[in-house]
């Protein structure tokens, strides 16, 4: 397959639906938890833990991290438990979501308004996604555990593009 | 007598072993697999996966990050004894056993985790003899949403049993981590079905019942799942499920249950016999 790089900065509205890419940058932790505290915070005007605007998630809980060891194994989790809080961040600017699995009509939706993209890992590849980590810095919520927010620096994840920015879907 | 302390150390290291490795039969049926799929993107997925399960040995790293919740299923001889509480060194066997684990266990409710991936999920079967066994069975939540039970009217048969089980398959989609293992149950009540097809996953990967109907509806359910064509990770393809197996009970003139346990590609397991070295 053809692989196309892909960084933070990289136009998401050039990619298409099926597109392998090799994404390198920043993307942020969230689960269901996490996005429940955002959602919540956002709709009563309290600060989020990161800016959301051109922002990357990645719907990920680690393992807890080793002795000497970056970040524990580290594979996407299902979106679908993200749907119904994720129009409202796609509203504050997310442009980047990275998951496993099908998304809802509204979620398609909400991409299609604000140019966002969904990329599929391999669900069940933790300890291959846990090697292309390079950093990882606690961001917000550790009472949360593993669901805590997180930001990482990612190398060479390879992903697919599951949903592009005009709607159309591989799933 | 069985020691406490020492179901608890053998337990437990079976498990921190049992969470790092994938099952080998099912890695060599996901190499199989790859050799054999011509869809580009399902090909992409499953190269991932057998990547990942080799880094994950090579570098003693958890192949999955949802390490799941701990079932065990224990065949205790009823003239065993012991020097304390066994459910309690079952449960400190998972307790050790995850320590460096995720601990992925909450209250339904309030959603406040218990830190230590305890309780554990315990079966018992009660036996003749002194013997102990307990199989560990770790099972992550992505594939364990999208399981099903269906009680079905007698009449529906084998016809019934076969749409049931693609109907739960089609419904998970990629969702499950798809290539998935089927484990089913079919008879005795809603419950007693829903425990054989835990019980089902627990045979070696790929091995047919020994009873020719029902390995025979075995591969017929194997066949119409793999036509949905849902493929690795829901790309498409050949491979949507690598294996089914069914175990069945006797149930009620009035009742056909019918229960699916999905089962992710990364099958982590262990069986430790406490009556043998």
């Amino acid at each position: 397959m053809n692989v196309k790089l892909m960084t933070n900065e990289t136009d998401v509205t050039g990619l298409k639906a099926g597109d392998a890419v090799s994404f390198s940058g920043i993307v942020y932790t969230a689960r269901d938890a996490a996005h429940k505290r955002m959602t919540e915070a956002a709709a009563e005007g309290r600060p989020l833990p990161f800016d959301l605007r051109g922002a990357a998630i990645y719907y990920a809980g680690p393992t807890p991290t080793r002795e000497g060891e970056i970040i524990g194994s580290c594979g996407p989790t299902t979106s679908t438990r993200m749907d119904d809080y994720t129009p409202a961040l796609l509203d504050l600017g997310l442009k980047i979501m990275i998951g496993k699995g099908k998304r809802s009509k509204e979620v398609v939706d909400g991409m299609v308004k604000n140019k966002a993209v969904y990329l599929i890992a391999v669900g069940g590849a933790a300890a291959l996604v846990k090697s292309r980590i390079t950093s990882c810095e606690d961001v917000a919520y550790p009472d949360l555990g593993c669901e805590a927010v997180r930001k990482l620096t990612v190398k060479d994840l390879p992903l697919l593009v599951a949903i592009d920015s005009r709607g159309n879907s591989i799933l | 007598m069985y020691n406490c302390k020492d179901i608890v150390l053998r337990l437990s290291e079976a498990i921190d072993g049992a969470l790092k490795k994938v099952d080998g039969d099912v890695l060599n049926f996901l190499k199989a697999a790859y050799e054999n799929e011509d869809n580009e993107r399902a090909k992409w997925a499953l190269g991932q996966i057998i990547e990942n399960d080799e880094v994950a040995e090579r570098t003693d790293s958890y192949p999955c990050q949802d390490t799941g919740v701990a079932m065990l299923m224990v065949t205790v001889g009823q003239d065993a004894t012991f020097d304390g509480p066994l459910a309690d060194a079952l449960e400190e066997g998972v307790r050790l056993g995850y320590k460096d684990g995720r601990k992925s266990i909450a209250d339904p409710l309030t959603r406040i985790n218990t830190r230590d991936n305890t309780p554990p999920v315990v079966y018992y079967d009660v036996v003749p003899g002194d013997g102990l066994t307990v199989k560990f069975l770790a099972k992550g939540a992505g594939s364990e949403n999208m399981g099903g039970v269906r009680m079905l009217t007698p009449s529906k048969g084998r016809r019934g049993i076969i749409d049931a089980v693609v109907s739960i398959v089609k419904e998970a989609g990629a969702n499950p981590c798809p290539p998935i293992l089927l484990g089913i149950g079919v008879g005795g009540t809603m419950d007693k079905a829903a425990l054989l097809s835990k019980l089902a996953l627990l045979r070696k990967c790929g091995e047919s019942s020994p009873d020719p109907d029902i390995a025979s509806l075995e591969r017929d359910v194997l066949d119409a799942v793999n036509a949905l064509g849902i493929g690795a990770q829901g790309l498409g393809g050949k491979h949507t499920a690598l294996a089914c197996a069914i175990e069945t009970a006797p149930t009620h003139i009035g009742m056909l249950p019918v229960a699916v346990t999905v089962q992710c590609h990364s099958v982590r397991h262990a069986e430790v016999k406490f009556n043998e070295r």
